[in-house]
């Protein structure tokens, strides 16, 4: 497999790296863990003329806590967000989702900025991004700008970002004590990306949910926000009938995906079945 | 000396790999060498109306571009196995030629090579050849290529039907014995089509030595001297002794790296147009595109049985899959390597197997990983189990109940079957016995039943194995259709000092020759292992050889080696009678010296080996040297057998099957590396488990395969498969020397069915009974709701 021929230069600050995108507008791409733009190249889906690779910008790299949110630094490693304290204790649904993102290779390569710009239908991240309601930090030449989560995903392979911008950082609502959070992944065999992925962040009193965010990812071209799904548990107490019928209104709005591994019925009555799965693992750990 | 034989060695080959120091094809990089790189069709048929160089020949560091219309002239690869139809024609046996002509008849047929300095400019250059396609309708199943109307692969070959086969008692007698029968089991089902996922990709180099005229072929193949004749013999011509092959490290074959491809010859034929080594390697794309693929049957069967289960009678019919061409042994997998082990471990008494092979527009099908085994193995123990379900019996008990019984093959005939073969020696029960034991059986049905009451849906599923290996008699091969010879070639060279160069015939690419090999030598000629050197795959250093496949490495390979040993002891006898002055019946070789029985007077084997090259006090009238070959051509085929038992857990919610034990009871007769042993069953089972739950070539109507990446093609992976437990019985071949029969494929032979009938028992609260290959979760899920 032999990707097309590329010019490569690295870029020691996130402002250069805004500047060779300018410069060379179309034919650059940002290269940061190479996971999924590499095989794009070799399999020349992709053939940018060069490649501008920001993996040693140190200013992207990191978590740090911020009053009551939590910065993650775009070239954050899956690993690293896996294994990291800072996320365990204000986010932990992050944590879980972190691992299980592909195997160890490619969480200790792949970064959360990298995975979000190139917004596969089936990553693992924008569903449990979206549940916390994270957004987006950017920079363009024009300047930086946020953009939510939920607005972020826009396509298969789509996003919201702008010719020339970079993804500087994702910033996430730290998740309060009382909340019980999860993400209950269904994977696809092959690939092991998420056939269905469903991450649930729930703020309770007791058995009484006060405010519920339910994401999915894989089903449908982009990850979402469930909303029927989020409304059906706030403000109730979650008993057994109660779960059952939220999850049941699982991705009834969604226009859902079908492949030879999950038809688009199949995938539905999975997003029911992971819904229950992670509401009910939220609920344990809350 | 401590005895070898029968220990866990650890292997030799190991230290290379280990250290990253194996040499694969590609890792040879020779000087002046240039690069090829395939221009494929993207259609699974299509006429080439026009296919247009310039503009990649004037690509910068591009040398030469060749199309169909520059080796139209050159032979296509050959056949090696003819099947007639049941009228006596000859099959259908169209050209498979080096490049294609005018028409593409699957997805990744070559049409046009690019030749250039770099691989990186080879690979551009593809691009910009521009072929001008016109699209045609394709047919990708077995069975609806021979419908009336189907899209033809070939011309000549009318419905597609490369010949049709049948086997086994007059079909009216079957058909009798199922009409009479008091019950029938009836099941279709497809064995699906897999890919075989070497993890080294095919490569190949091509060099012409102008000076001494000759050519030098690299390859990655399972067998260098039998690609040496088909490229010489059949396709270019050209004299024998004027080419080497040469297959170092291969890292994995399955099968897929038997096959003579049209790629070999071609780096080959170039090589010497250009007058530089031509290197191509496979990228992981072509690999799925144009490795030969394995499997792929449409079957219906019917199996009949009266009052108290004993088997009456089979019919089957199967139609199975050639692919575009045919490759080198396709037509021997559906007919006689599946079609003779029908009769199974059972005593059924009337057997009819008829078989359709037809073209399809899909990459070839060949011999991968137990070749027709494995698919008689699923159909009959997806018929066993299937029935006991039906009439209500145990399907332990049915398999117990219809077992042949045991003979050893020495005073006890071997089993002559109902489908033209003799097994050679076999005990059945204890193989079953021993997996029943280590299971728990009784324990289970137990767990089963408090689970199913908890909403848990277990289940068990048995497979009970024969499969015949070391392929095999030349003459029985040959009345059968084989176009080559079928025996293994070994040499023993014993050094002047005592050390012990071995050449064989056979060829490892994951086996573990270098061990077991030694592990013989060594105990034979009581000398440390470390004195001992195997070498396989290179024409040029090896006599000739038939290569490794069929599981017939140390059945064939092993017993041609212990010929030359016994010619070495016998010569060394000569030597130390003479210098110990005593006869050489009062001689006894044992623990590497020649002992005058009785006395302490000896001679050790490396004194001998000196003698023999320097010969000074020496038997008058005998030959100096210690250097002797032998061929060994077997008289019958090795049956080696098993039970193996599936345990499965079926997620309700999601249809998700997991795999919770696995049980192999295995006797592949003696065994002469257990951990060897151990290792080829534990990569058997999981490959076969890979067929059953995970692996598919999915063409789509239109031909284009689907699953061309580890992206979309599912494999087993080390977290879907539990400790597999394996225990083994010993019944040794009574035929061959060293009492193997062969344990390369017994895994994947008798996992598949086991793991769905363990998953169809799980499912019989449902009602479900058959389901497609692979079990994905979805057809599982399916299967319980509706
Ligand atoms: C075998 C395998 C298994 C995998 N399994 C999973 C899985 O289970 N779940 C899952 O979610 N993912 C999986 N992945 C994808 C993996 O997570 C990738 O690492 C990730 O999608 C991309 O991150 P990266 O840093 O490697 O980005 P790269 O490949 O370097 O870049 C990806 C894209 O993002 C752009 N980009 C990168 N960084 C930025 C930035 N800061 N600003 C703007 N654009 C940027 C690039 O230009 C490119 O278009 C798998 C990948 C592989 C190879």
């Amino acid at each position: 497999m032999i990707p097309a021929a590329f010019d490569y230069q690295k870029a020691s600050s996130v402002e250069e790296a805004v500047g060779l995108l300018k410069e060379h507008g179309m034919d650059a791409k940002i290269l940061a863990g190479g996971h999924s733009l590499i095989p794009a190249m070799k399999l020349r889906l992709n053939q940018p003329g060069i490649l501008i690779d920001i993996s040693g910008i140190s200013e992207l790299n990191g978590i740090k806590v911020d009053g009551n949110t939590l910065v993650i630094g775009a070239n954050t490693t899956h690993g690293a967000i896996a294994k990291s304290a800072e996320v365990a204790s204000s986010a932990p649904v992050l944590a879980a989702t972190a691992g299980v993102i592909g195997d160890v290779q490619i969480r200790n390569k792949g970064t959360i900025g990298g995975s979000i710009a190139h917004a596969d239908p089936a990553a693992d991240w924008p569903a449990a991004l979206i549940a916390c309601n994270s957004s987006i930090e950017v920079m363009g030449s024009g300047g930086s700008r946020t953009i939510a989560a939920a607005d972020f995903f826009v396509g298969i392979y789509e996003t919201a970002l702008e010719d020339g911008e970079v993804i500087v950082a994702i910033h996430v609502p730290k998740v309060p004590g009382t909340a019980g959070s999860a993400y209950e992944k269904f994977f696809q065999p092959a690939s092991r990306f998420a056939i269905v992925g469903c991450a649930a962040v729930l703020e309770m009193k007791d058995n009484f949910c006060t405010s519920a965010r339910v994401a999915f990812t894989g089903v449908a071209d982009t990850a979402f926000l469930d909303e029927k799904v989020s409304a059906a548990l706030e403000n109730q107490t979650l008993d057994d009938a109660t779960i059952k019928a939220a999850s049941e209104l699982a991705a009834s709005d969604a226009e859902i995906l079908g492949d030879h591994f999950a038809s688009e019925e199949y995938r539905q009555h999975l997003a029911k079945v992971f819904a229950e799965r992670a509401i009910r693992a939220a609920i344990a750990n809350a | 000396m401590t005895k070898m034989i029968g220990k866990s060695v650890k292997r030799v080959e190991d230290k290379r790999f280990i250290t990253g120091k194996g040499q694969y094809t590609d890792d040879i990089i020779l000087p002046n060498m240039v690069y090829a790189h395939f221009v494929r069709s993207p259609y699974a048929h299509a006429k080439i109306l026009s296919v247009d160089t310039a503009e990649a020949l004037a690509h910068p560091g591009v040398i030469a571009v060749y199309t169909g219309a520059d080796v139209a002239e050159v032979n296509g690869v050959p056949c090696g196995w003819q099947v007639n139809f049941k009228s006596g024609e000859t099959m259908k046996e169209p050209k498979h030629p080096l490049l294609v002509v005018n028409k593409a008849r699957h997805a990744g047929d070559a049409v046009a090579v690019v030749i250039a300095e770099s691989k990186e400019a080879a690979r551009d250059a593809v691009d910009l050849v521009e072929v001008d396609y016109e699209e045609l309708d394709a047919v990708v199943d077995p069975k609806k290529a021979a419908e009336d109307g189907a899209p033809l692969v070939h011309e000549d070959a009318p419905n597609n039907i490369c010949f049709d086969w049948e086997l086994g008692n007059p079909k009216e007698e079957v058909d009798a014995a199922i009409a009479g029968s008091a019950h029938v089991t009836t099941l279709e089902f497809a064995n699906q089509r897999v890919i075989p996922n070497a993890i080294e990709p095919r490569s190949y180099i091509g060099d012409y030595d102008v000076a001494h005229d000759k050519y030098t072929l690299y390859t990655s193949t399972q067998n260098p001297h039998l690609i040496r004749l088909l490229l010489c013999a059949f396709v270019l011509g050209i004299p024998e002794h004027k080419v080497r092959v040469v297959s170092k490290d291969v890292g994995g074959g399955f099968g897929s790296k038997i096959f003579h491809y049209a790629e070999e010859a071609l780096v080959t034929w170039i090589a010497k147009e250009l007058g530089r080594p031509v290197k191509w390697t496979a990228d992981r794309s072509e690999a799925f595109l144009t490795d030969a693929h394995g499997r792929d049957h449409v079957t219906k069967a019917e199996m009949g049985f009266d009052e108290e289960g004993n088997i009456t009678g089979l019919r089957i019919k199967t139609y199975a899959a050639m692919g575009g061409y045919l490759s080198t042994f396709a037509p021997a997998v559906p007919t006689y390597l599946h079609g003779t082990l029908l009769q199974g471990l059972y005593t059924t008494p009337k057997i009819h197997v008829d078989v359709v092979a037809t073209f399809t527009h899909t990459c070839a099908v060949d011999a991968y990983r137990g070749a027709g085994r494995p698919e008689a193995t699923y159909l009959l123990e997806r018929m066993l189990d299937t029935a006991a379900l039906e009439m209500g019996m145990d399907p332990a008990e049915l398999r117990f109940k219809n077992f042949i019984p045991a003979f050893n093959g020495v005073d006890e005939e071997g089993y002559v079957t109902n489908v033209a073969l003799q097994y050679d020696s076999g005990n059945y029960h204890p193989v079953l016995q021993r997996a029943l034991e280590m299971v728990g059986y009784e324990d289970f049905r137990k767990e089963q039943a408090a689970a199913r009451e908890n909403g848990k849906l277990l289940g068990i599923g048995f497979s009970t194995y024969i499969e015949a290996c070391g392929i095999a008699p030349s003459a029985v091969v040959g009345a059968l259709g084989a176009r080559a010879g079928l025996f293994e070639v070994s040499q023993v060279r014993v050094q002047p000092t005592g050390m012990v160069s071995v050449y064989t015939g056979a060829h490892s690419h994951g086996q573990g020759h270098e061990t077991t090999f030694a592990q013989v030598v060594a105990d034979k000629f009581g000398i440390p292992l470390e004195h001992v050197d195997i070498v396989h795959g290179d024409s040029d250093s090896v006599a000739f050889g038939m290569g490794t496949y069929g599981s017939r490495s140390l059945a064939v390979g092993g017993s041609a080696l212990v010929k030359s040993i016994e010619k070495v002891i016998e010569k060394g006898t000569k030597i130390a009678a003479h210098v110990l002055e005593a006869a050489e019946d009062d001689l006894e070789f044992a623990d590497g010296k020649w002992t005058v029985k009785g006395t302490d007077k000896s001679i050790g084997f490396g004194d001998v080996s000196l003698t023999a090259y320097v010969p000074h006090n020496y038997p008058a009238g005998l030959e100096p040297g210690l250097d002797f070959s032998s061929f060994y051509d077997p008289t019958n085929f090795t049956y080696p057998f098993g039970a193996h038992i599936a345990i499965v857990e079926v997620d309700k919610d999601t249809g998700k099957v997991s795999l919770k034990r696995f049980i192999a009871v295995d006797d592949v007769g003696n065994v002469i590396n257990p951990m060897i042993v151990d290792g080829q069953i534990h990569g058997g089972v999981v490959q076969g488990v890979g067929q059953a739950m995970f692996e598919q070539a999915h063409y789509d109507e239109d031909g284009q395969l689907i699953t061309g990446s580890y992206m979309d093609y599912a494999m087993p992976r080390a977290d879907d498969i539990p400790m597999i437990e394996t225990d083994r019985t010993t019944t040794p071949c009574p035929h061959n020397p060293l009492g193997v029969k062969g344990a390369g494929e017994a895994g994947a032979i008798g996992s598949t069915p086991a793991v769905v009938n363990a998953v169809m028992d799980a499912l019989s609260p449902f009602g479900v009974k058959n389901l497609s290959m692979p079990l994905t979760s979805e057809s599982v899920w399916r299967a319980m709701n509706s």
